[in-house]
């Protein structure tokens, strides 16, 4: 037996390759839930389910969601593109300290002024993160790949490095700055719940991206850099400006996650403030294929899972650590999926491999 | 100010030996064209498995082949992703690294849920009693035996030429009848493994146990250690040496005090921004393997 390429692909495939990328991940799960000693279905229940089946439970995968939310997006916008932006997590980061630098130093500011100052001073953080690398993708063609990446660690010393030193918290002692003044505190977004308003940010921000996106020509033009950027270039689209414009408001949306991080969840800067956040963002994006409703839908689902694996860890002993496993597997099936659906088996020819070097001229 | 010149340089070769592992092993796979971003994660996996076999099995032997074990399997993970199905290079390798940290956390979690195990056997430092060479055997090998073994492959034999013909060129190389698949997937496990024994020295060698934070960075370190070499051997080692000595010394001198506010954390983000500079200095001079982030399809 051997892969051929589909000539024709019917339209339930990809539906059917992403069902089938699920039922994977669920089944390579059960292997450590069982590890854990626990009942997989159980266990399985407990993700899924009961954190969607009470109020209470709704609320904490609202909150979990929005960090989700903005890095998310933020990957979407730079990968349709065709900007391959890996640093959303550094960008994440520096828009928590701009926040932090603006309430350590205007404490207190009342709310109306502080709540959009935090959130600029966020997304500018984010912003000046990202632009470097986009710079020199723009000026010098140099690969933005590694250059986002590498300043992932770098942000994360600078949070440390200010924690250690001037931001120190002043009454601990701990590396914790110290709590913010009260004009900082996002307010719930629904009484009684710890829901806070950059939930409601976030989701203004998917509105944004989708609408430009779908309605507008801009984002035909992005649409069209990332896809086919040479048909793009000689139809006169500018791809490195629209690639370099959409890496900087990357780079804003995933700092304005880190303002919407210290002012709705910690009110002040920690050390552990993006638990992974900027990556899970890639892992939203590319399994949303970079769609703003598929963004909120993903980041949903993953809040989920790591809500009920918190649930889990409390209940049945298995470590919180499965959802990161869950999301990382169904990252890696889907994508798997998506590119096998191409293909089909076929009864295995003679022909053997390596005697056809036309194809490769072909490929060229 | 006293700086004590042969600590410091004893420190150094310690602290850089994980980074030539691992190095030279992300330069073997980037040599035929593949970004294995996974390579933190792997270290993360020989770090883990390493310490766990050791542990239970009582000899540090054991470990360092199970991590060994571990490495050639992450490296068969990525070519599965990358090669076979020709997924995208980095989201694959980031989704591996953040699967096999997670997957390893769930296990020390579940494993050792109170106190802190630690190796009662772990390897001990050859030549205890003098200074500088006071170093662990996986030091010794990895500057006297690994770092002129690769370099000799890559510049003398047929497998080193083969690497860098599907780096450069794989349409040609298949044609001149060099399988880039193969020759893809044995760089990625050779890759894997000097990446585990890489953080399989943290935990075997150097600490005797297993933190959650104990890769911390590394693997990236190494990422920007390779393209500052520009992909050759001896400027990684070189590389590895001088981040380790700049950490070192920051050591030292916290303890000395005299310079104890300059931050550490400048001090570590440094070989970070050195690539970055190098890369805005070099520009498009840069010479990346030709086919770099792409799979390889024969229509």
């Amino acid at each position: 037996m051997r892969l051929v390429r589909r000539g024709h692909e019917p339209a339930w495939l990809p539906v059917a390759a992403v069902a089938v990328a699920v039922l994977v991940t669920v089944a390579l799960s059960a292997i450590p839930i069982r590890l854990a000693g626990a009942n997989p279905r159980a266990a399985f229940e407990r993700y899924l389910l009961v954190p969607l089946s009470s109020t209470l439970g709704l609320y904490e995968v609202m909150l979990t969601a929005t960090p989700l939310l903005f890095t998310g997006i933020a990957v979407a916008i730079a990968f349709r593109a065709g900007y391959w932006n890996i640093g959303a997590e550094g960008q994440f980061l520096m828009g928590a300290v701009g926040t932090t630098a603006v309430a350590l130093n205007a404490p207190d500011l009342p709310s109306w002024a502080a709540l959009p100052l935090g959130f600029v001073a966020g997304g500018l953080g984010g912003l000046a993160w990202a632009w470097l690398p986009a710079w020199l993708k723009r000026r010098g063609a140099i690969d933005e790949v590694v250059t986002t990446l590498l300043l992932n660690p770098v942000a994360l010393l600078v949070v440390q490095g200010l924690l250690n030193g001037p931001w120190r918290n002043s009454e601990t002692g701990f590396t914790d700055s110290d709590r913010f003044g009260a004009g900082y505190d996002l307010p719930p977004l629904i009484s009684g719940s710890r829901v806070h308003w950059g939930f409601g940010v976030a989701v203004v921000i998917v509105v944004i991206t989708w609408f430009v996106f779908t309605k507008t020509a801009v984002g035909m033009q992005i649409r069209a850099s990332g896809q086919a950027p040479d048909a793009a270039k000689f139809s006169g689209i500018p791809v490195a400006r629209l690639r370099f414009r959409s890496a900087l408001v990357s780079g804003a949306v995933a700092g304005a996650g880190g303002a919407s991080q210290v002012m709705g969840v910690q009110h002040q800067l920690t050390q552990g403030i993006s638990n992974n956040y900027g990556y899970t963002g890639i892992i939203v994006a590319t399994l949303a294929a970079l769609s703003p409703v598929g963004v909120v839908l993903v980041a949903v689902l993953l809040a989920d899972i790591a809500v009920g694996a918190e649930n889990v860890s409390l209940v049945l002993q298995v470590p919180t650590q499965l959802g990161a496993i869950f999301a990382a597997l169904l990252l890696l099936t889907v994508l798997s999926a998506m590119e096998l659906r191409h293909y089909r088996l076929a009864r295995s020819g003679r022909r053997r491999h390596g005697a056809t070097p036309v194809s490769a001229e072909e490929a060229s | 100010m006293s700086i004590n010149v042969l600590a410091l340089l004893s420190a150094m070769l310690t602290i850089a030996t994980p980074l030539v592992w691992a190095g030279i092993g992300e330069l073997i796979v980037e040599k035929t064209g593949v970004l294995n971003l996974g390579i933190e994660g792997t270290m993360y996996l020989g770090a883990f498995i390493g310490f766990l076999v050791a542990l239970r099995s009582g000899s540090p032997w054991l470990g360092l082949i199970a991590a060994i074990g571990g490495g050639v399997v992450a490296g068969l993970l990525m070519g599965l992703l990358t090669v076979t199905l020709g997924l995208n290079q980095h989201v694959s390798g980031l989704g591996v690294t953040l699967l096999l940290i997670a997957a390893c956390e769930f296990a020390f979690r579940l494993l050792y849920t109170g106190a802190r195990p630690t190796l009662e056997d772990k390897f001990q430092v050859l030549l205890p009693d003098v200074p500088v060479l006071d170093q662990h055997w996986l030091t010794y090998v990895a500057f006297l035996v690994l770092a002129p073994a690769a370099w000799w492959v890559l510049r003398a034999t047929g497998m080193g030429y083969r690497l860098q013909a599907v780096g450069e060129n794989f349409e040609a190389a298949d044609v001149a009848g060099i399988s880039v698949t193969a020759t893809r997937y044995v760089a990625l496990m050779v890759g894997g493994a000097l990446m585990a024994i890489g953080g399989a020295f943290l935990t075997l060698a150097v600490l005797g146990n297993f933190t959650l934070d104990i890769i911390n960075g590394r693997g990236w370190v190494c990422i920007a250690l390779v393209i500052f070499a520009k992909w050759r051997v001896w400027p990684v080692v070189l590389g590895a040496l001088i981040f380790a000595g700049t950490d070192a010394l920051q050591l030292q001198l916290a303890i000395t005090k005299t310079f104890s506010d300059i931050p550490r954390e400048l001090m570590l983000a440094l070989p970070y921004l050195a690539v970055i500079a190098a890369l805005a200095v070099w520009g498009r001079k840069v010479h990346y393997p030709a086919s770099y982030l792409q799979a390889y399809r024969r229509g």
